[in-house]
């Protein structure tokens, strides 16, 4: 990754783009990765765009626009770029795509190395958080639980977090999680 | 009606927030012959994480397979989620030796392993294919003939095909089917397989609500009296946030939303109390009165 490359590029996909800020290999990392096999075969239609329902109301989010920008080897405004995270993973974009690319798969590799870079909206610290402490990705508020029973509901099964954070052991990005402190379950 | 016994896989939304779906899944599945066990343990099943890290989301997956194979029955959810999720990793993992060996020695650290020897259904392919719609319309003691309703699928329900596969993305018609057993009309309307906008909020409350907004005014042009969803967060969308929509776009909807199984237990005999229409935040007396004046 270029050194000078733009701290942060917020939702300008304009900016004029310099040679430096290329990272020509980004491509062959990213097809590696489960899920994002396919994105070579991109031939730049336009039908995930224009099928999303994300970007008929947001003047940012583009898929095509991601995977062109993924291609051309824009590592750092990708990962960086907010609008990342806008994709609602409703996979129109993957069922409609007519070189098979799985497109929702690839939004998702993307948004994957982001967060090992810790760049993570907090809504998502928030659930990895609620996972660890609870086993349940929301805090179920104690009075829920009892609720259930007046309700004519079973009681609700145990969470488990102990067990969660042994299976989540050794796992890039909890490790993160706990580094930067950002999920308030301490392992 | 058929025999058939699943391993209820519960989800955390239902819990969190919406008991109503909860309550009246169980009353409709009880009268249908379907006969629940409730897991001893279970987790988040993932879906929410893998935004953020595949890995973690395989791994909450597994471990929730792993439990429900030691029950030895196939699972059912009411969230389409949980359901998308449980499916395409028990065919990705049965699949992929080496990921599988990966992920089971994640799991061992828990004494647990995967060995993918059991199936998920959601509660509208159950419905479909274990109860079967000629049974549903038999079961039904008083037709919704006075209801006009439209449908919500969701997208997870459908999408990717691939995984999911048992109606078409495109032109879904197992809801349909499934309303229109109760003796209601299920009217067509723009845009009806579009993503509801749960996923965006938190992230674009903006982005989410508009597109909300929007499927409810197309609703609203074809004077559906009620929506019909099979997913919790459709459901949070559409009914807990209508009010919210309401105000921020300077409009007036008022379209009650129900669970599927609340407008089938209406049509089962059962009553809207005991179909837990208390939970429910859109005002529903008037097509409550509907249905009581249909019975008359």
């Amino acid at each position: 990754m270029a050194e000078n490359a733009a701290p942060v590029v917020k939702d300008d996909m304009k900016e004029p783009i310099k040679a430096s800020e290329i990272d020509p290999k980004f491509k062959f990392e990213l097809v590696k990765m489960h899920g994002s096999e396919k994105l070579l075969k991109c031939f730049q239609c336009g039908t995930c765009t224009s099928d999303c329902p994300v970007a008929r109301y947001s003047d940012t989010y583009r898929p095509r626009t991601l995977l062109r920008m993924s291609m051309l080897g824009l590592k750092d405004r990708v990962l960086k770029s907010e609008t990342l995270w806008l994709c609602a993973a409703c996979f129109t974009c993957t069922d409609r795509c007519p070189q098979d690319v799985e497109v929702a798969s690839v939004i998702r590799v993307l948004r994957n190395l982001a967060a090992e870079q810790g760049i993570v909206p907090q809504v998502f610290k928030d659930q990895c958080g609620s996972v660890l402490e609870s086993g349940y990705a929301f805090k179920i508020p104690d009075l829920r639980i009892k609720k259930r029973e007046s309700l004519g509901l079973p009681p609700l099964p145990k969470g488990n977090p102990e067990s969660v954070k042994k299976s989540l052991k050794g796992v890039a990005f909890m490790k993160h999680m706990e580094k930067k402190g950002d999920c308030n379950a301490k392992q | 009606m058929p025999n058939s016994k699943y391993i209820i896989f519960l989800g955390c939304s239902i819990p969190y927030r919406v008991s109503a779906y909860e309550i009246s899944a169980r009353k409709v599945l009880a009268k249908l012959g379907v006969e629940l066990v409730e897991m001893p343990e279970f987790n988040c099943c993932g879906l929410p994480l893998d935004p953020v890290s595949h890995e973690t989301m395989l791994i909450l997956a597994a471990r929730n397979l792993a439990l429900a194979e030691q029950q030895g029955l196939p699972i059912l959810t009411l969230c389409p989620g949980c359901a998308g999720t449980l499916k395409k990793v028990n065919k990705i993992l049965k699949e992929d030796k080496l990921l599988r060996e990966q992920i089971n020695g994640h799991l061992k650290e828990s004494g647990l392993e995967f060995k993918g020897t059991v199936t998920t259904k959601h509660l509208l392919q159950l419905l479909k294919e274990d109860v079967g719609v000629d049974n549903i319309r038999e079961a039904v003691v008083k037709p919704l003939t006075m209801l006009k309703v439209a449908e919500h699928n969701g997208c997870h329900i459908l999408r990717p095909k691939e995984y999911i596969g048992f109606d078409d993305p495109e032109d879904p018609q197992t809801l349909k089917t499934l309303i229109e057993a109760t003796g209601a009309t299920c009217l067509d309307y723009m845009d009806e397989t579009e993503c509801c906008g749960a996923p965006s909020v938190g992230v674009s409350d903006k982005v989410a609500l508009q597109l909300a907004k929007d499927k409810l005014s197309h609703i609203k042009q074809v004077e559906a009296m009620a929506l019909i969803t099979i997913c919790p967060f459709c459901h949070i969308m559409y009914d807990t946030n209508e009010l919210r929509i309401e105000k921020m776009f300077n409009e007036v909807y008022g379209i009650p939303v129900l669970h599927y199984p609340q407008l089938l237990g209406l049509a089962l005999g059962m009553t809207p109390e005991e179909l837990a229409f208390n939970e429910l935040r859109v005002n529903t007396s008037k097509i409550i009165k509907l249905v009581n004046e249909g019975a008359k």
